[in-house]
């Protein structure tokens, strides 16, 4: 019988032998004689990154020093980005940043971003090549996930976890079944990743692959740039999936081609792999999406979308702040103005895709229309700084969740879509499909 | 940690998220005792008021759905919450808790016989739930051993420093 993807990543990374790792011991299965693994197995596998952020390093902090362990298991396979409420929004996040970054340097840790250096982290760690093809990443955000789209098995975990996995180099893992997702057709124009992504979860729902990993697959992920992936596995956590992963290809090669600070190992799933469910998408049928209030699966097309006045558009995000997502918003807003009762707030991921955003005039093209450019954050999607909602105000987002009171007020709603209906409702001051305003 | 708890109910819906159990303008702190003071506040403003030490979460499908930050167990476990029982859990969250040390149990049929107010007795290591209302006793599957070696140590942490110690 044969392997998933997954299967096989998280094959290659198990501890061999009795017991497990003691800190610093880093073994790793040897590629070619590593054993199987199946899924509901509980194993214990060494990781190649170990990732945190801002909101999430002062706890895994916290925890590491209780561990009694002077120094982390790897310090260049410890990343720690200021981006979540970085530009600091408060003392208190100052404060978070502060010890992030005074354990940084304690540590010697290279791949620490602050702000001016830093971006998106999901954005951030693929541009930089610090995750690679085959790896085993955790990450203490849930939107590790993200670099499944490099044929990575990624996940998110709590800060406890990630300071355990500092220490020690290893992680305890539970083998997920996998969900395979197939989609064939040829997209309609102004569909996208976001779309297909959104489409998904509005059919399998919140919890649809809960404790699973999700393969994306098929004609139309093949033919998807690495900018679509990346949104599409960045939001596999929202159908509450454990990881979410695209097969190694041209495309994913010729990515990391140049960028990769390690070698890539590439692994393919079995043709007699067995999935818990294999789900076929006619993507040619899919129009724009939107992710009505208050959940990521209340998925609806554009075109049902209604008469729905909006306050605020943010475009960018871990989700969808790459120089794709911008090309797409900057098409539609060149040339024309953001509607006057709208906010437009548009975030490069990372310090890389600013400078290319600019680079490609589309800096101007935003501030002449009448938006926002901010430098990279997390900020909005979470309600923390950079475009927060009173209540009563809406907003079309391109991040990717709109629980109540995420982005602000309680009594505030967060639409989701990706960036071409973004931009086309912040011009028209509603829920808008790009025919609409062209 | 503690094997046996008597609390009162908070019942819940389902896909009750991480920004519903903290909301993410108070992730700029990170003790249990600060996060204790805003938890629920978005869905439930009288919780953190009101909520005594013992107390049991009773929640329906995918609980604690959204982000992995641990500030939510962290704030459930800091507003004295005992234990968390509901129809299913959200992954992160669900290994979250158990790495805190704050128990959490999956268990349907117990919560579809449980209003808010009730009392329950629970025991984690039998996985028994007894609503004294109703008199009705509930089982859970047990955890594994693994997680159960984690949850008896009190968490992740204590439960790697011990290992460690033996590994020396």
């Amino acid at each position: 019988m044969g392997h998933t993807l997954a299967e096989k990543i998280i094959a290659a990374h198990v501890v061999e032998g009795p017991g497990s790792a003691a800190p610093g011991d880093n073994r790793r299965g040897d590629t070619d004689s590593h054993p199987e693994v199946w899924p509901g197995d509980l194993v214990e596998a060494t990781v190649d990154v170990v990732l945190s952020n801002d909101i999430t390093a002062p706890i895994a902090i916290r925890e590491f020093e209780t561990l009694d362990v002077e120094r982390v298991f790897d310090p260049s396979r410890v990343v720690m980005v200021a981006d979540h409420f970085a530009p600091n929004k408060d003392i208190k996040s100052a404060e978070q940043c502060a010890q992030m970054r005074q354990f940084a340097q304690a540590q010697g840790l290279p791949h620490h971003f602050d702000v001016g250096r830093m971006g998106i982290e999901h954005v951030l760690l693929p541009e930089q090549g610090l995750v690679v093809p085959g790896d085993l990443v955790v990450g203490a955000d849930s939107h590790t996930c993200t670099y499944g789209a490099l044929g990575a098995f990624a996940t998110g975990m709590g800060s406890t976890d990630i300071a355990v996995a500092m220490a020690t180099g290893c992680t305890w893992l539970r083998v997920p079944e996998t969900i395979r997702v197939v989609y064939r057709g040829r997209l309609r124009p102004w569909v996208g990743g976001k779309d297909l992504i959104l489409y998904t979860i509005g059919r399998i729902g919140v919890s649809g692959a809960l404790y699973k990993a999700i393969e994306f697959a098929g004609p139309v992920i093949d033919h998807l740039s690495m900018d679509g992936r990346f949104t599409m596995a960045n939001m596999a956590i929202e159908a509450g999936g454990k990881a979410g992963l695209v097969a190694v290809d041209e495309v994913t090669r010729a990515y990391v081609e140049g960028r990769a600070s390690r070698a890539p190992r590439v692994y393919q799933a079995d043709v007699d792999a067995t999935y818990a469910q294999v789900v076929e998408i006619d993507a040619g049928q899919i129009e724009p999406q939107v992710a009505f209030p208050h959940l990521p699966e209340n998925v609806r097309p554009v075109g049902q979308a209604g008469d729905v006045r909006i306050d605020q558009v943010v475009i960018g995000s871990c989700t969808n702040g790459r120089l794709e997502d911008l090309r797409v918003a900057a098409e539609l807003l060149r040339g024309r103005q953001v509607h006057p009762d709208v906010r437009c707030i548009v975030v490069p991921g990372s310090q890389q895709v600013y400078l290319d955003t600019l680079r490609e005039g589309w800096v101007e093209a935003f501030v002449e229309a009448g938006a926002v450019v901010s430098t990279p954050t997390c900020g909005p999607c979470l309600g923390g700084h950079m475009g927060v909602l009173a209540a009563g105000e809406r907003a079309v987002s391109t991040t990717n969740r709109n629980f109540r009171g995420r982005m602000g007020h309680p009594e505030s709603e967060v639409y989701l879509a990706g960036p071409a209906v973004a931009a086309a409702s912040a011009i028209a001051g509603r829920i808008a499909h790009p025919d609409d305003i062209t | 940690m503690l094997m046996l708890i008597e609390g009162n109910v908070w019942k819940y819906g389902d896909n009750v998220d991480t920004d519903a159990i903290i909301p993410a303008r108070y992730l700029n702190v990170s003790t249990p005792e600060e996060l204790a003071r805003h938890c629920m506040e978005d869905i439930d403003a009288g919780f953190a008021g009101a909520v005594q030490p013992g107390d049991v979460i009773v929640g329906g499908e995918n609980f604690g759905c959204g982000s992995s930050r641990e500030h939510a167990p962290l704030a459930i476990k800091g507003a004295g919450v005992a234990v968390v029982v509901a129809r299913s859990f959200a992954r992160i969250f669900y290994r979250n808790g158990i790495n805190i040390g704050l128990p959490i149990l999956e268990c349907p049929e117990a919560v579809e016989g449980t209003e808010k107010g009730d009392q329950l007795t629970v025991d984690l290591k039998a996985g028994t739930i007894t609503n004294l209302r109703t008199g009705r006793t509930y089982q859970t599957s047990p955890f594994p051993a693994f997680t159960m070696e984690i949850i008896q140590a009190g968490g992740l942490v204590p439960y790697t420093r011990a290992k460690m110690t033996n590994d020396k």
